[in-house]
């Protein structure tokens, strides 16, 4: 697989720090399933960690070590808890929120063969879903409001600048209106995390917002 | 511009033998100091592989003795209150004895180690949002790793911490200030303004270091 749309420095550091909102961090987890270079990378911001970490120091409370001793004494050490991959198009971190493999997701139309299923995460700064596009089909016109990363699955998409697909990551801030067209060949499908609300440029898909929550 | 290959500056951890509290200074000759500082690198890898293989609770405590004030400054730093940093300080020293065998020191210093522990524990007690981690990755630690990508894992942090205090105030500020937890997500552009100047070069080594092991134990990827 050859991934050439990569996560910048500023996400995969904010994710080392765990300061991005939880869709961010799931959809940077499934392309880090899928991506070694950015997996290195990645691994290197929680080394940046290590050294801040490392740098500023306390006193502990008196006994604090004595209690920790004494909690060690009934704990036994685990050993390693490989997952191996079980899903051709969905990651790990992926099958958790869906519940299964790409069989159990619970698609919503949103017309024109467009698909959606919303993934449930717990605070507000930003949304996941999964987004299917028959082959050949186009996404609803859209800009957003705040950063939007999409992960292509399966398949691939185009933009007016660019090829994406498996691994790839696109990063689209507010600024960017794009009209995304799946490839001919296999349906696409992608994760998306969106900051905010996305702003449709198309009477009706604006009009239908707030029942698919797009 | 920071010199990648600059020799060590006399800012060694002490041996845990001799740890005592606060941030000691090892005041040796040059000649002298980059064995130093790689005997005393290598130790904290050292005393967890002996947690891992004989439970040892001296080594525990000589663990618990340097990384506990450190795990509990910086859950204060992130907004914990005292008690609260001290309680999940302990809880982050128990995982580390729990998980001892998941410590893949190829991969990472003991303090990065740590770090990733204290960074989960502090995103349940502060309710932070959630963090999915990505698949595991088809190779865990080696029984017999090799002790020279261990040393220049083991290392990696003190360098990255010289390169960190020579930025200028502001820029270290801040990326400490993101470690904590502390930057709003309007702070954190996706494309720009991440201010890691001079430790780039530093960052790149760790990252050349850890690619290549990506490369080696994942061949078929």
């Amino acid at each position: 697989m050859t991934i050439k749309h990569h996560l910048s420095d500023e996400l995969l550091m904010a994710y080392a720090a765990a300061d991005l909102p939880e869709a961010f961090n799931l959809v940077i987890a499934a392309h880090l399933s899928l991506c070694d270079e950015c997996r290195a990378r990645s691994m290197a911001f929680d080394a940046l960690g290590g050294a801040v970490i490392e740098d500023s120091t306390c006193e502990m409370d008196e006994g604090s070590l004595a209690a920790c001793l004494a909690r060690i004494d009934g704990l036994t050490q685990m050993t390693a808890p490989l997952r191996p991959r079980t899903d051709r198009v969905l990651p790990a971190p992926v099958l958790d929120y869906v519940g299964g493999g790409l069989e159990a997701v619970k698609w919503r139309a949103l017309g024109m063969g467009v698909r959606q299923a919303i993934l449930p995460t717990g605070d507000k700064g930003a949304s996941a879903r999964l987004l299917y596009i028959p082959a050949g089909a186009a996404m609803p016109d859209h800009g957003h409001r705040g950063v939007e990363l999409t992960l292509v699955l399966q398949g691939a998409f185009r933009d007016e600048a660019d090829r994406f697909g498996r691994g790839d990551i696109e990063i689209a801030d507010a600024s960017v209106e794009h009209t995304p067209v799946a490839e001919a060949g296999a349906d696409c499908i992608c994760l998306a995390a969106t900051q905010g609300a996305l702003k449709f440029n198309a009477l009706l898909p604006r009009l239908a917002q707030p029942f698919f929550r797009i | 511009m920071f010199d990648a290959m600059s020799p060590e500056k006399p800012d060694a951890p002490v041996p845990p033998q001799l740890y005592a509290a606060g941030r000691a200074r090892a005041g040796r000759k040059k000649g002298n100091l980059r064995v130093a500082a790689e005997a005393e690198q290598m130790d904290w890898s050292a005393l967890v592989f002996r947690v891992r293989d004989h439970q040892d609770r001296a080594a525990f405590a000589a663990l618990f003795r340097h990384f506990a004030p450190r795990v509990k400054a910086f859950l204060m730093k992130s907004g914990a209150t005292e008690a609260l940093a001290e309680e999940c300080a302990q809880d982050v020293m128990a995982t580390l004895w729990q998980k001892a065998r998941l410590f893949d020191a190829e991969r990472a210093s003991v303090a990065t180690w740590v770090f990733t522990i204290a960074r989960n524990r502090r995103i349940d007690a502060l309710r932070k949002s959630r963090r999915p981690e990505p698949e595991d990755l088809p190779w865990g630690p080696e029984p017999e790793p090799d002790q020279a990508e261990v040393f220049e894992a083991q290392q990696e942090t003190q360098r990255l911490g010289e390169a960190l205090s020579q930025l200028p105030l502001k820029q270290r500020a801040l990326i400490e200030r993101a470690y904590f937890g502390d930057l709003s997500h309007s702070e954190i552009a996706a494309e720009t303004g991440l201010p890691l100047g001079t430790i780039k070069s530093r960052i790149r080594l760790a990252l050349d270091r850890l690619r290549h092991q990506m490369d080696v134990k994942a061949p078929e990827k």
